[in-house]
Formats: C-alpha cells, sequence, structure tokens
C-alpha cells in the first residue's frame, strides 16, 4: 500500500497512501506557519511565568507580574469612584432641599440618580417612572407616602411594609371581607366611586357614606382625601394604583392591598439615595 | 530533520495513537482540574454559607426544570459594570452547595445571583404571572401555571438526601424536619423558629399570597434568598484569589 512515488507535474514527492486512487502530495508546511506554532509555544511558557498558573503544593504559583483578577476590579472601582468621590461625599451630606442652590450638584444628583433609578427602580416603576398597576407612578403629583425630596429619600432609603428595615413606613389596611357585609361592602364602593367624580348609585352611596364614616375615615379622612402619615391615598382624585372602578375598589375593600417596597439605603449607600431622590423630585411630581 | 518525522509512527498506528492521546489527556486533566480540590487559594470559606432550606431547593429545581438557567446566569463577574449593575461579583464559595451549578455565561435576561430581596414577593407574582405587566419590554415568557401547581414536600425528604450524597452538610435533623420546614417556611403565622435557627437567613412569607404552597412559593422562596448569605459588608476579598 505505502509507495513513495514522485509526482510529475511538480516533481514533490507523495505520502505513500493511496485512497480509491486519490494521492496526496508530501509538502511540508509553511515555514511562517511553522514558526508562528513554536513562538505560541514559547509565549504560552513565557506566559505562565507572568500571570498565576501552575500548582504546586499548598497554592499555585502567583505569577511575576503580580496580576490579581480581584485586585484589578478593585482598582477599577475606586478609579471611578475617585473620579466622582467629592461630588459624591458632597451629594452625601447635602442637605436635600438646598439642592437646588448648587446647580453643579443638582446636575450631577440627577444624571447619577436617572442611571440609578434605571438599574434599580425601573423593575418597579417602569423605565419611564409612570409606574404599573400596584406599582405607583412617579411623575405626577399624588404621593402616598410624600413627595418631598426629603421624603422621598425616606421612603427610598427606608422602604414600605417590609420586614428588612425597622424604620419602613408600614401600615395595613384590614380585608373588610371578613369586617364587612357584602351588602355594605357594595355600598361603601359606590360612596367612593361617587367621591371620585365617577358614574355611581346614589342611593347606595348614601348607604355607603355611613360604612365610610365608621371605617374608612379614620385612615382616609371624612373627605377621603386620604393620609399621608400612613399611607392612605386619595380617594377622591382620578389616581388609582389598584383601579378605580367598581369591580378593582371592591376587590380592594374586600381583600385589601398591601404594597411591599425593599428598603434601598443598605445597597445604594446615602450619596445614591439622595442622587435618585433628586431625579424623583424632579420627574414634575416633587413637592 | 529526522526529529520532525517522528509523529509518523503515532500516526500509522491507530492504538499507538488512541494510548498517546489518552496518556496526553489524563495529564492534562490532572494538571487542571486535581489542584483545584487541594490547593488552598481555590477553596474560599466564607461565612454565612448555609445549605438550601426545603423550600428553598424544591424551588431550586422548579427553576432548573423551567430551564431558567437558559436566559438567566447566576455569576456576576469580577467587572466594574457588573458590580455597579448586580452588586458584589460572585464568590465560588456562594455556589458551594449547589447541584448543579447555575452559573452560565448566557444572559438573555438579567444576572440573578442577587436578586434576593431586591423586589418585593408581589413583584415576583405579577412577574411570574406577567413579566410584561411590571417591565413591559421584557421578553420573558409567561410563569402563571406555577401558582396554580399546589405541592406538599411529600419527597422533599429525598430531596435533601440526595443532596447529602452528594456532599451537602444536612444533619439528620435537617432532613428528620425537613417537610415540616418545607411547611412552616410560607406560613408566617406557624412556628417557623426551629427552621429559622436551621437555616439562618430564610426568608418566612407566604410568598404567591394564596393559601396552600404552591410552585411558585418554592420559586420564590430561592429567589429571595439569592446572593444574600454572605455579609459583604465583613467580607474582607484576598486579593491572591
Amino acid at each position: 500500500m505505502s509507495k513513495t512515488e514522485t509526482d510529475e507535474a511538480t516533481g514533490v514527492d507523495t505520502t505513500g497512501h493511496e485512497w480509491d486512487g486519490i494521492k496526496e502530495l508530501n509538502n511540508p508546511l509553511p515555514r511562517w506557519w511553522l514558526w508562528c506554532f513554536y513562538l505560541t509555544i514559547i509565549w504560552g511558557i513565557g506566559y505562565t511565568i507572568a500571570f498565576p498558573a501552575w500548582p504546586m503544593l499548598s497554592s499555585a504559583t502567583q505569577g511575576v507580574l503580580g496580576y490579581s483578577t480581584r485586585a484589578e476590579v478593585a482598582a477599577e472601582i475606586d478609579r471611578f469612584e475617585q473620579q466622582n468621590a467629592s461630588l459624591k461625599s458632597a451629594l452625601a451630606q447635602s442637605d436635600l432641599t438646598q439642592l437646588a442652590a448648587n446647580p453643579d450638584l443638582q446636575r450631577f444628583a440627577v444624571a447619577n440618580g436617572a442611571a440609578v433609578f434605571r438599574t434599580n427602580c425601573s423593575q418597579c416603576h417602569g423605565s419611564g417612572a409612570a409606574g404599573a398597576k400596584g406599582y405607583p407612578n412617579l411623575l405626577d403629583d399624588d404621593w402616598l407616602w410624600g413627595g418631598s425630596i426629603d421624603e422621598i429619600a425616606y421612603t427610598v432609603t427606608h422602604g414600605i411594609r417590609n420586614d428588612v428595615d425597622s424604620d419602613a413606613h408600614w401600615s395595613q389596611m384590614p380585608a373588610f371581607g371578613d369586617i364587612l357585609e357584602e351588602g355594605q361592602i357594595g355600598e361603601v364602593v359606590h360612596h367612593v366611586l361617587a367621591l371620585s367624580g365617577q358614574e355611581h348609585d346614589s342611593g347606595l352611596a348614601e348607604a355607603g357614606a355611613v360604612v365610610f364614616e365608621e371605617n374608612c375615615a379614620s385612615c382616609h379622612g371624612e373627605a377621603g382625601l386620604g393620609d399621608r402619615e400612613q399611607g392612605a391615598p386619595n380617594l377622591t382624585d382620578a389616581i388609582w394604583l389598584y383601579g378605580g372602578d367598581a369591580q378593582a375598589l371592591t376587590d380592594t375593600v374586600t381583600y385589601s392591598r398591601f404594597g411591599v417596597m425593599p428598603p434601598w439605603g443598605g445597597r445604594l449607600g446615602k450619596a445614591d439615595v439622595n442622587a435618585v431622590s433628586a431625579y424623583v423630585h424632579g420627574l414634575g411630581g416633587g413637592e | 530533520m529526522a526529529f520532525l518525522t517522528k509523529h509518523q509512527i503515532l500516526e500509522r498506528s491507530p492504538t499507538l495513537l488512541l494510548v498517546s492521546c489518552f496518556a496526553v489527556v489524563t495529564v492534562g486533566g490532572i494538571v487542571e482540574i486535581a489542584p483545584l480540590f487541594y490547593l488552598e487559594n481555590t477553596i474560599e470559606e466564607v461565612e454565612g454559607m448555609r445549605p438550601y432550606s426545603p423550600l428553598e431547593l424544591t424551588g431550586r429545581d422548579i427553576y432548573i426544570r423551567e430551564g431558567c438557567y437558559t436566559c438567566h446566569s447566576q455569576m456576576i463577574r469580577p467587572m466594574r459594570d457588573e458590580v455597579e449593575r448586580y452588586g458584589h461579583y460572585s464568590l465560588a464559595a456562594e455556589s458551594m452547595y449547589d447541584h448543579p451549578f447555575q452559573w452560565g455565561s448566557k444572559r438573555t435576561g438579567p444576572d440573578v445571583a442577587r436578586v434576593g430581596g431586591r423586589y418585593s414577593d408581589a413583584w415576583h407574582v405579577d412577574h411570574m404571572n406577567d413579566p410584561q405587566s411590571v417591565v413591559p419590554e421584557s421578553i420573558m415568557p409567561k410563569y402563571a401555571f406555577l401558582g396554580r401547581t399546589e405541592i406538599d414536600g411529600e419527597y422533599v425528604q429525598d430531596l435533601l438526601e440526595t443532596h447529602r450524597i452528594v456532599g451537602v452538610p444536612y444533619t439528620d435533623e435537617m432532613i428528620e424536619s425537613a417537610q415540616a420546614d418545607f411547611t412552616v417556611q410560607a406560613d408566617p403565622d406557624a412556628d417557623w423558629d426551629d427552621m429559622l435557627a436551621r437555616y439562618p437567613g430564610a426568608v418566612v412569607s407566604n410568598f404567591d399570597g394564596q393559601p396552600g404552597i404552591t410552585e411558585m412559593d418554592a420559586l420564590i422562596a430561592y429567589l429571595q434568598m439569592l446572593g444574600t448569605l454572605v455579609d459583604f459588608s465583613t467580607f474582607v476579598p484576598d486579593e491572591s484569589r
């Protein structure tokens, strides 16, 4: 089988193998290719000397360049922290209500806050801050727990109704399905429809006013204007967190709602909390 | 150049080639893999790690069953942009009780290595039921059926035992009380003190907000503890690692 021949056309020997009449010329690999190959071997050895590589008895060689992934990322983070260090520390210490007096700092805060918002807040409140059902719209001037910049910063820091932060805003609406008769729930729903200027049955609404006064007014106020101390929403406007039609209101009264927001103070740090508060405050509804 | 033609000996004998290949792969394998089991600087111990609670482990199985890993990684790489977005880079020790690990490099959705505590339980329920209702730009499919599939942890004890076989240090006590722990973690009104003593840092909640335990409860229990066990305010990174 194995017989080396010389190819007539090129003058090159064959490898001596034959497959179904096909023979292969025994050309050497191109010299440039071979040298590159040897060079990669030398490079590889050099690389293992320069960087952490060889396993020894108790640890691997550290490499003469002293490279460390962790040190590198720490240095990289530090480099960026340093660039904004003075602005960040000024922002962390600043009185937020006086932020407007320092336009440079305010510009930094709003730009930085926008980035913080997109990373951490948009999943619930939406990338445009318009919220979703159950997650408040931050663009309007209707605030559950207060819309001044300090109040916003407090809410961001401690969150709402979470078990993680003992300073979180806390209130709990009872599930009135266990407390009221079904008829009473229907009445009070029509009273709330009337309060918010929607179509309603005036007879039911009148009866509902009594139910409202006895059960709801302590938090939502006699006129239904809400109470920010308790995060009780204003029921007289057209802004609804869980929907304002008869069905949604019936569900809310029957089963109650319990919106939770995690605390962000620990995750973000003071400077970023202030930044995102300045951003949210500046979206349009800030007080 | 007789030296450069020596390879022809190997190439002309399939058996010899096979044996030589095997020898090369064996040496390579020993050099690359074996040291990972004894080198001190590849085995980092961190405080706070504990085996998954029965409900979390069940949720983890659901996570794997539903193929969540095909879109979500659980590995924050040590790069500034990742650390800024997701939190502290992941440590190998944080996956020490993962069988199999869920690291991955395919991110159609975001990394979830530190998703624990970022969102409320209700958000997770809304998001599983209809992801687009909270994140309109999301392409995640709906997983509403998880909330309709009740589970009772009938085989959770076997699950823990299986994990003990592959090296997770579940104690006899943990295995005996597996089903009870499974149940109380989803019931804030139950007596869950013992469960919490066995699994510190576990989140007790009626995760899906409805009576009974569903797959949704288990999955959210798992998600709410991801990346929360190590306290990074006290963690000092060893730079040689």
